[in-house]
């Protein structure tokens, strides 16, 4: 039961070589790209949902930030539809490996506090010591905002991966618990998977917020260091 | 994949193997046929090109294009997934020995 609790997370292989860039490479297929102005529904439809992020999330951002737009435009369309491919069965979720959301943690957030320093060093420095505090307090503090400044790409990596394997490990108890209870006691069967079905709901809104969280936050960086 | 098309479209008249369309080779020329594709990486991916575009203009990219155009992709992946995870799905069989 153990083993088998945690196999659906194994990457997979194929005779030995990871398969797992044959899947993270599938996402790109579903959004075709087009030259014309009107086009087929699932392009329209796509088209429409990128313009309503794109505004949403890039009004808050100057000139210079704006710059970013493609890259962070890219990256939640990337988490929703892979986190969106996680929930279908038997398939493997790439960012449920916390390889690869730090491979996507890192380097964004770097990028964004990099090009703070280089452009106003005054006010990225600014931001490890807030206004009011009394003085004695102040070596303290610019410690404190050091350690949580250099947490944030762990934080935002580590977010990620919990979030989407606990939803899918409780998925996969749950729907256990639902298939032992079948022979023992119909009631309860009926009562668990009424749970199941709530909580498929409730992943299909963490996957979308997820990515949503992610790219808020790294937005929310580049907005501080722009 | 060069197809003969128009009055030349009868078995009668003899084309070469290598341009044949698959359904249109005969059984004895099978080896010769799959020899003569290329399998160059170029090529290969061309393949994978022609088949996208296929499917894509066929479901998709028609004028009142339905959900099924899609759903038949995920199933597919559903499938690819399943042929994965089969290894360790199987000793979760009711069977007295697995």
């Amino acid at each position: 039961m153990n083993e088998n609790l945690f196999a659906s997370f194994i990457a997979p292989t194929i005779l030995g070589l990871p398969a797992a860039v044959l899947i993270i490479l599938f996402p790109p297929l579903l959004i075709p790209t087009s030259k014309y102005l009107i086009n087929n529904r699932l392009i329209t439809t796509q088209q429409w949902l990128i313009k309503l992020t794109s505004k949403q999330m890039m009004t808050m951002h100057n000139t210079k930030g704006r710059t970013w737009s493609l890259m962070l435009v890219s990256l939640i369309i990337f988490i929703a539809t892979t986190n969106l491919l996680g929930l279908l069965p038997h398939s493997f979720t790439p960012t449920t490996q916390l390889s690869m959301n730090l491979a996507m943690a890192i380097p964004l957030w770097a990028g964004a506090v990099i090009m703070g320093f280089r452009s106003k060093i005054k006010n990225a420095l600014a931001h490890f010591l807030p206004q009011g505090t009394p003085t004695p307090l102040i070596p303290m503090l610019v410690i404190i905002e050091t350690i949580s400044l250099l947490i944030q790409p762990m934080a935002l990596a580590v977010r990620l991966t919990a979030n989407i394997t606990a939803g899918h490990l409780l998925m996969h108890l749950i729907g256990n618990t639902t298939l032992a209870m079948s022979t023992i006691n119909l009631p309860s069967t009926l009562i668990i998977f009424t749970i199941l079905i709530l909580l498929t709901i409730l992943e299909i809104a963490v996957a979308l917020i997820q990515a949503y969280v992610f790219t808020l936050l790294v937005s929310l960086y580049l907005h501080d260091n722009t | 994949m060069a197809s003969v098309v128009g009055i030349f479209s009868h078995s009668s008249v003899s084309v070469p193997v290598k341009d044949k369309k698959l359904l249109e080779v005969k059984l004895g020329e099978l080896p010769s046929w799959i020899l003569m594709r290329d399998f160059s990486p170029s090529g290969i991916f061309g393949a994978f090109q022609r088949g996208y575009y296929r499917y894509y203009n066929k479901y998709i990219n028609v004028k009142k294009g339905s959900i099924s155009g899609i759903t038949m992709v995920l199933a597919c992946y559903v499938l690819f997934s399943y042929s994965f995870s089969y290894k360790h799905l199987k000793h979760e069989r009711l069977r007295k020995y697995h």
